[in-house]
């Protein structure tokens, strides 16, 4: 080797050297002690051990400041997927977008795209650099295109939001656009205006945790899907999330190994109250039927009464919406319909079967409900659930009132099956409020000492009216099944309906109810 | 000191603890009546009943506060 390559060889190498150390030391340590890790050491943990390219290494290399420009684009494996990522690298400038850093962005959604592969963003940015405002902000390569892109790869390929860090302003819209969001408690924010904006501009005093917290997205705004204590946990969990995809929307996920449910020494008869009014934890239910271990919630904190995750039944994924009686009665609120509307179109998306446990007394009703836009929001549930194509399965486990029937993929929303349990009632609504509503004014008229035994009396004829053999009779469910029997029956069924294809109704789009 | 609010719109059923009774972190203390369902409210945080701010039979709207703790 000549001393004229090598000069050229550890110049190259010095230079790398260089831009892979980020930015100035006190800003490492200052991460550091709010347990952030550096943007390359988030990138070995995320990917499997020795595949990683990394384009635009030497954006804007002349300017010593800025290595990378603020954010590392590369293209690695997880569980021997390959993906394409962006990561903000928060030790230069507070990561925040210059144009060749909007432009690395674009490139590396566009590459995405080509290949038609995940596309993971490790988001940690104090957002636009606003003395290059006018390269970065307006134009047609301007950070406005990261949205555009965003919009136009949703559904087409995973897109995961890891986020370590603030996500400020505009840039609080690339975890809106994503599938799903890991926020790190304590470290990750999102929010349009910053706490001392919002104190300028509106007069408000809030602090960051208050007003754009992660806790605060994962429990109150929706904005959040996932709430972790670490960044290491935050990278673990997208690893897992990804395991339940495939890598675009014309694959199918990927098969695991089969396991059995967990073992416990209740049965499913046996978790089951017989009173349909007691709460009841649906989780148990959930464990009895699923592959041990194989539980991705999402949204755990946020509207409770409705349990959505991902799971796996005989090594195959499969996408559980479930009420929750243990939480406000499993009533649907106009947030529940939200995080189901969003669940459901994940799952149709990337062709994972949908599983709709029902045990719910129907859509929330009073003053509060109606302001908010219960009824709009609730449409969004059932569009969203109406369309899903894939694999759909509804099993009624205990009651299904009202049109709470019909949000969880009730007979008249084209469910493959619709199956229910022995115990299962199904009505417009349930004995009391029905004798209620049907005798209130002959009640009102008998003697004091009447009413009770009359009440009981009509009560039980109504529960013979909707009696569920009655009903199978009638061909509204597909079947009744044995309680002990439904994990078998449902791993069954998504067998035989693995070949299912339809297209739900041909136009450009619908006018979503939103 | 914290504070236990109903999380939706009902009755109250059962109040299931007193003043000076110790309540753990996600023990049930109320139990409301809402679309015909039992609602179960648990604590959020352990601490010690200071007041009971409900009656069994009263209409409570959502964030109405039920208990303060100490």
């Amino acid at each position: 080797m000549s001393d004229k390559f090598k000069t050229v060889e550890s110049t190259l190498q010095d230079r790398v050297n260089r831009i892979k150390q980020g930015g100035p030391q006190k800003y490492h340590e200052s991460n550091a002690k709010k347990n952030k890790l550096f943007v390359r050491d988030r990138l070995n943990l995320l990917f499997d051990p020795g595949f990683e390219l990394e384009d635009a290494l030497f954006a804007n290399c002349l300017d010593g400041g800025l290595p990378t420009d603020g954010v590392v684009t590369a293209i690695g494996k997880i569980n021997g997927q390959t993906v394409c990522v962006m990561a903000n690298d928060s030790t230069v400038k507070a990561g925040s977008w210059g144009s060749r850093t909007v432009e690395k962005i674009l490139r590396i959604q566009e590459t995405a795209e080509k290949m038609r592969v995940p596309l993971i963003y490790l988001v940690d940015s104090a957002g636009a650099r606003i003395t290059d405002q006018i390269e970065m902000f307006p134009g047609r390569r301007g950070a406005g295109r990261i949205f555009y892109n965003q919009v136009k790869l949703s559904g087409k390929i995973p897109q995961i939001c890891l986020l370590f860090g603030p996500s400020a302003a505009g840039g609080a819209y690339i975890p809106a656009f994503c599938d799903i969001v890991i926020m790190v408690d304590g470290n990750a924010s999102m929010y349009l205006g910053s706490p001392r904006m919002a104190e300028m501009v509106i007069g408000e005093k809030v602090s960051l945790e208050e007003m754009g917290g992660a806790k605060m997205h994962c429990s109150i705004s929706g904005c959040g899907d996932v709430l972790v204590k670490s960044e290491e946990e935050a990278i673990s969990c997208a690893r897992d999330y990804l395991s339940y995809f495939p890598a675009n929307f014309s694959e199918q996920p990927p098969v695991r190994q089969a396991l059995d449910s967990k073992k416990f020494d209740k049965t499913v008869e046996e978790i089951i109250p017989t009173n349909q009014n007691a709460p009841f934890n649906m989780y148990e239910l959930i464990e009895r039927i699923i592959d041990e271990g194989s539980f991705f919630e999402m949204k755990k904190l946020f509207a409770g009464e409705l349990i959505t995750g991902l799971a796996r039944m005989n090594g195959k994924a499969v996408g559980i919406i479930a009420n929750q009686p243990r939480v406000k009665g499993g009533v649907l609120f106009h947030d529940t319909a939200d995080k189901a509307a969003k669940f459901i179109t994940l799952c149709d998306a990337f062709n994972i079967p949908l599983l709709f446990l029902v045990d719910v007394p129907g859509f929330m009703i009073g003053t509060k409900v109606e302001r908010a836009g219960i009824i709009r929001h609730g449409a969004k549930m059932i569009s969203a659930m109406a369309e899903a194509t894939v694999p759909k399965i509804s099993v009624i486990v205990r009651k299904a009132y009202g049109a709470g029937l019909y949000a969880m993929a009730g007979p008249a929303f084209e469910p493959d099956c619709c199956l229910a349990l022995p115990t299962a009632q199904i009505a417009v609504m349930g004995p009391e409020a029905a004798v209620n509503a049907v005798y209130a004014n002959k009640i009102a008229e008998l003697p004091e000492d009447e009413r009770k035994p009359f009440i009981e009396e009509k009560r039980e004829e109504y529960r013979q009216d909707i009696d569920i053999y009655r009903l199978a009779s009638e061909m509204v469910v597909d079947g009744i099944i044995s309680p002990n029997s439904m994990r078998e029956e449902l791993v069954k069924r998504f067998e035989a309906y693995h070949s299912k294809k339809l297209v739900f109704s041909e136009r450009k789009h619908p006018v979503y109810p939103v | 000191m914290g504070q236990i609010v109903a999380n939706m719109a009902g009755n109250v059923w059962k109040v299931l603890v007193k003043p000076g009774d110790q309540v753990e972190e996600e023990q049930d203390v109320v139990i409301l009546e809402s679309m015909k369902m039992e609602i179960p409210i648990a604590a959020e945080v352990a601490g010690r009943v200071k007041e009971i701010k409900t009656n069994e039979g009263d209409f409570v709207n959502e964030g109405d506060v039920l208990i303060i703790l100490e």
